[in-house]
This record gives structure tokens, sequence and C-alpha cells, in this order.
């Protein structure tokens, strides 16, 4: 069978002692810095992004992959032991988990978190390799009009899971866009924007811009007001579940994982929406709704499960069509095109090693995370204690060794400072930086096209609404649109994102 | 609706977003704007150059009604240290070197909290100097010249 074979392709290359060592360390890095309380998964890849630019292109990538799910493990640990998620997908984690800690059962909350994660992880793999070979192939059918609709998509999507107000989030994707457009006009290489900067003809900077908005940013507004972090637990308590713990754990874990593995594809931050779901679904399945928010375990099985489903789900359009489902495979995408790959239907089938090679190590990693973390929770606990004065400043020291070592140019790293700066100001005026990312990211690759599409139809704007995968997509987005902007909806969503920050 | 806007938050951001429009649509005027049948640079960064302005006024109107959060403290003395340890960075990795920009850059940003001592935080510049040096200039071969041509030796 064909899929057999190329798993056993993929296997062959992530279990090549040199990509196994690069796994290792990026579980290890990611689970690290996400342990590391106000860092969440985006910023942690955009401050590690450097460092994998010196390997091959699949050691990086395996790398990158690595430090993705180490960092959202990372985040469940601080959302279970202090009651402060990593990320916005182990928000819903902290729920329980920080009740179940407080009871003396953190062991057993991380042990199900753990393997809940892998559960769901290797179930997701296993969906990865059967769904993305057909849907490259219908990718490659897609036109420049189809591309072009999925991308709206893509970002209307990511609006609609920003957190507050929706109009600003549609503001920063058409900055973010706009950014985008920065340097040599690819159809009549025109310099656009540059102001005169020689350094800006080729675009700003991808890992500047995102160590900037989301690392720097980040840092600057724990500094803000800078309080001793409440540690709940030394004792992390017997890591093995009893046996009605595992019997509670296994039906929230089963439905995590489904519902983690759709939504996850859907464009726009599947992963958190996933969390969110499962953990409406298991408070009302249960037999007694009322222990959740008191330390129920199903409240950490479920979500757990669904938000890495999602997490591995979400590589399903970025292998396929080159679109990022969320910022974190935005920052994918950015260091495919730093590494010389083209994102996109085409990687399948001209770099098989690279797209098997992925997808195996996505399953290594989560093995990884499972037979290492559960020994070293001592050691991300102790973590917990560093105080956040000690470690800024080897972040700092980090970002900018990172960023001037991707190009050698000094000018990236007044263009970090300057991102930061803006960073800062956005979070302070309330805007969201994902949005912006995305469309930084999809911003050329929208443009060109639409320009292609309207050369290719000759100036007739109708040729996205005559093609009917371009016209389902667009109603989507629209459909999207109008659900967000309908008042019912918008208060329930105002109610989930309030329970995340509560 | 009253003279003043309600939600300061809001109303800046309103400001910032019609700011940024109109220095972008300012830009774009040099370009070329073409036909929608083969748009020239300037046609797809003029579109959203206007779409962005009219979300600033969007913004700016809506928050003359309805209350929001405030925008709280800023983090002057995190501003003043951080941003410029990337560009001090920048300024001296050729000229000093990777050691000695290093080590004043993390000297810098260590700075930004109230809560550094002087004595830890040379322990740590240095700690971090040594390290790094011993990763990225030894162990993974980055080709960065430890000690650069400004110093004497």
């Amino acid at each position: 069978m064909d899929l057999l074979s190329n798993l056993a392709l993929g296997f062959s290359v992530a279990s090549s002692f040199e990509n196994l060592f690069f796994c290792l360390i990026g579980v290890l890095l990611g689970t690290l810095i996400g342990v590391l309380p106000g860092i969440g998964a985006t910023a942690t890849i955009a401050m590690l992004l450097p460092i994998t630019f010196q390997l091959e292109p699949v050691s990086s990538l395996i790398m990158l992959a690595g430090i993705y799910y180490g960092a959202q493990y990372g985040g469940s640990t601080t959302a279970i032991l202090i009651n402060m998620p990593g990320e916005s997908s182990s928000a819903v984690t902290a729920i329980d988990g920080y009740q179940m800690a407080r009871k003396g059962r953190a062991g057993i909350a991380l042990a199900t978190a753990a393997i809940g994660s892998f559960f769901a992880g290797t179930v997701s793999t296993f969906l990865v390799a059967i769904f993305a070979p057909p849907l490259t192939i219908i990718a490659l059918k897609f036109g420049a009009a189809e591309y072009f609709s999925l991308m709206v998509l893509g970002l209307v999507m990511s609006i609609a899971l920003a957190h507050g107000s929706i109009l600003k989030a549609l503001a920063m994707v058409v900055l973010g866009l706009l950014l985008g457009m920065v340097g040599t006009d690819v159809y009549t290489g025109t310099p656009r924007f540059i102001m005169g900067v020689r350094e800006f003809s080729d675009g700003l900077n991808f890992v500047a811009l995102a160590v900037g908005v989301f690392g720097i940013a980040e840092i600057l507004r724990n500094l803000e007001d800078e309080h001793d972090r409440e540690m709940v637990t030394n004792q992390v308590g017997s890591l093995w579940p009893r046996r009605e713990d595992f019997r509670a754990m296994i039906g929230p874990i089963l439905r995590g994982t489904g519902i983690g593995s759709i939504l996850g594809i859907l464009p726009g931050g599947g992963a958190i929406l996933a969390a969110f779901a499962s953990y409406t679904l298991e408070k009302k399945v249960s037999k007694n709704p009322k222990e959740f928010g008191h330390g129920a375990i199903a409240g950490v099985a479920g979500p757990e499960s669904a938000n890495n489903a999602g997490a591995q789900t979400s590589f399903i359009p970025l292998l396929t069509l080159g679109i990022p489902a969320n910022p974190v495979m935005a920052l994918m995408i950015g260091a495919m095109i730093i590494q010389g790959i083209v994102p996109g239907p085409n990687v399948a089938t001209d770099q098989p090693r690279l797209f098997w090679g992925i997808i195996a190590s996505m399953w290594i990693g989560n093995l990884m995370l499972v037979v290492l973390n559960l020994p070293l929770i001592g050691l991300w606990v102790k973590l917990l204690k560093v105080p956040y004065y000690i470690l800024f400043p080897i972040i700092m020291a980090m970002c900018s060794i990172g960023v001037y070592s991707v190009s050698s140019n000094t000018f990236d790293l007044y263009a970090v400072a300057f991102f930061g700066l803006l960073g800062y100001a956005m979070t302070k005026l309330r805007f969201e930086p994902a949005p912006l990312l995305l469309g930084f990211v999809l911003g050329p690759l929208l443009e060109e096209n639409l320009r292609r599409a309207m050369i290719l139809s000759r100036g007739d704007p109708s040729t996205f609404v005559s093609r009917p995968i371009s016209l389902t997509l667009l109603l989507m987005s629209l459909g999207v649109l109008v659900l967000v902007f309908l008042p019912a909806i918008r208060k329930s969503r105002d109610e989930v994102f309030i329970e995340s920050e509560g | 609706m009253s003279a003043k806007p309600t939600d300061t938050t809001d109303a800046a951001a309103g400001v910032f977003l019609i700011l940024v429009a109109v220095f972008f649509g300012w830009q774009t005027t040099g370009l070329e704007t073409g036909t929608s049948l083969r748009m020239g640079p300037g046609y797809f960064p003029m579109v959203l150059s206007a779409l962005l302005l009219i979300m600033g006024v969007l913004v700016l109107v809506k928050s003359f009604k309805g209350q929001g959060e405030r925008i709280g403290r800023i983090a002057w003395r995190g501003l003043i240290f951080i941003l410029p340890a990337p560009i001090f960075f920048g300024l001296t990795v050729r000229g000093l070197g990777f050691v000695p920009s290093l080590f004043v850059t993390t000297l810098i940003a260590s700075q930004a909290s109230v809560r550094m001592k002087p004595l830890p935080a040379l322990v740590l510049a240095v700690l971090v100097t040594v390290l790094s040096t011993l990763v990225f200039s030894y162990a993974l071969g980055l080709p960065f010249r430890r000690f650069g041509p400004w110093l004497p030796f």
C-alpha cells in the first residue's frame, strides 16, 4: 500500500540519528521555553526560529515542529501548576487542571494531559498521513482564483477567532497585508514603501517582525507590573493515575481527539476552538457537570486531547496548500521559504522525504514528550521558580544572536527594536498580533494570485464566483463574517473568551 | 454621543490606524495603479490603504460611545532598556566583536527590571556571554568574529 511505504519512508527519514537528535532538542527547548510563563508557543518559535536555519531543511522543520509540540506541552504544565496558560489553547486546561493541582492531584493532571495529548497525537498523525495526499491532488487543480479565495477564508477565520473587537482584528489583517507589500513588486520590479532604505528592497524580515511583535512585546508587557508568581504547589504528587482515573479519561480523550482533528483543519486557529468545544461537550455529556471547574479529570483530558489533535491536523492545510492555519504555521511557512522550499501542493511530490519525514517526526516528537517529560516534571517545576528578571535578559541575548544569524544583517536588529515597539503599542491599544502576522505572510501570495487571476480572466472579476471551488470558499468566508457580526453569536463568543481569561 | 471619546484606548487605536493608512496611502501615490485587468504595483496597496482608513475612522467613531478598558501602565523602564539592547548589538557586533557586544547587550537588557541588582546583573551577563560563545561560536560554528577590529588586541 502506498500509505505504508510512504510512512516507512517518513520513519526512515525521521529516525536517522541526526533527525532524532534535532527532534529531541526541539521538544526539550520547546518545553523549556513553553514552561516559562508569559511566553507562548508563537513567541517561542519566533525566538528559536533562527537557530534552525543552520540545519538541513528536513532537520530544521522537524526541530521546529518539535518546538511547537514542546511549547504546547509546556503551556499546559504552567496552566495546571500555576494557573497561567502558556498560550490560549491551554486556557481551558487551566480551569480544571489548576483545581486538581490545588487538591494535590497535580501529578495526575499532568499525566492525564500527557496521555491525552499522546493518544490524540498518534491518531491525528495517521489522519494527516491519510488525508494529506488526496488533498494535494485536489490542491494541484487550484488556480489563482481558488488560491485567492482560500486565503481570504483563512484571513477571515483568523479574525473570527481573535480576541476582542472584530473590526480591530480586521484592521490588523489589512495592516499585515500592507507590511507584506514592502519590498520589490514581483511583476514590475518597482520598489514599494522602501523609503530609500536599500535593506527593505527584499521585503521586511519575517523573523525580525515575528520576534519583535510576539517576543519583545510580550517581555515589555510582563515588565509592566513585576510581581511574584503564585506557586501553588511544590508537591506534584503521584504521577500514576488510578484505575478510576483511567476510566474517567477514556471517553473525553476519544471525543476530544475527534473534535480536535476536525476543527484543526479549519484555517484560522482550530486548536483553540477545539479545546473550548471539547470542554463544552464534556460538560454537557458528564453525569455530574457540577464537578467542572472544581477539578474534573474530563476537563483536562478532553481539551488537552482536542488541542493536540488540532495542532497536528493544522499541518494539513500547510503541507497541502501552503496556507497557514494559525500564526505558528505562518512561522513554519516563513521557515520553509527561508530554506528555499516553496510551500504548497508540490511539496508532497517534489520532496517526499521532507513531507513524510515531517509527518513521521510528529509522532516521534509526541512519544518523546511523554517519555521525557513525565520524569522531568520536577525539573520544570524548579524552572517555574526562576524569577522573571533573570530570564528576560537571557531571552533578549538569544533574540539578538538569533535574528543576526539569519543573514548577518545588522539592519534586522534595528527592525526587531522597531517591531517590538510597534507590537507593544498594539497590545496597549488592544490589537491582536496574530491576524497581523497571518496577513503579513499571506499578503504577497494574496496579491500575486489576485493579479494573476485577473489577468487570466481578462480583467473580469466574476472569475472568483463563476468557478465552483472559489465560489464555495468565498461563500464560506462570507458566512463566517456574517456569523461573527450577528449579535447573538458575538455575545456568546465574548463569553467564551471571558471564561478563558477568568 | 458626547463631544469627547469615552473609550480613550479605542480613540487612540482609531487615530493610530488613520495615521498608518495615510502614511501608506501617501507612499502609494508615486506608484502606478494600472487597470483591474493589468494591475500595477500600486493597485492592491491603494485598495488596502483605503480599507484601513475606513476602519480607522470606524474605530474612532465607535470610541465615542461605550466604555473600554484604559490603556493602563506603560513599561517605560522596559522600553528604555529593552529596545536599545538589540540596537546596541547591531551597532557593535562587527566592530567590537561578538563577545564584548553580547556582554554589554545583556547588561543593558538586564537593567529593564527594577529588581535586578548590579552584581547579579554582571554575573548573569558573564554567564550568558560565555555560554553563548561556546554554543554559537564554537559548537554551531556561526561565522561571528569573537573580538572585532575596534579593540586594540
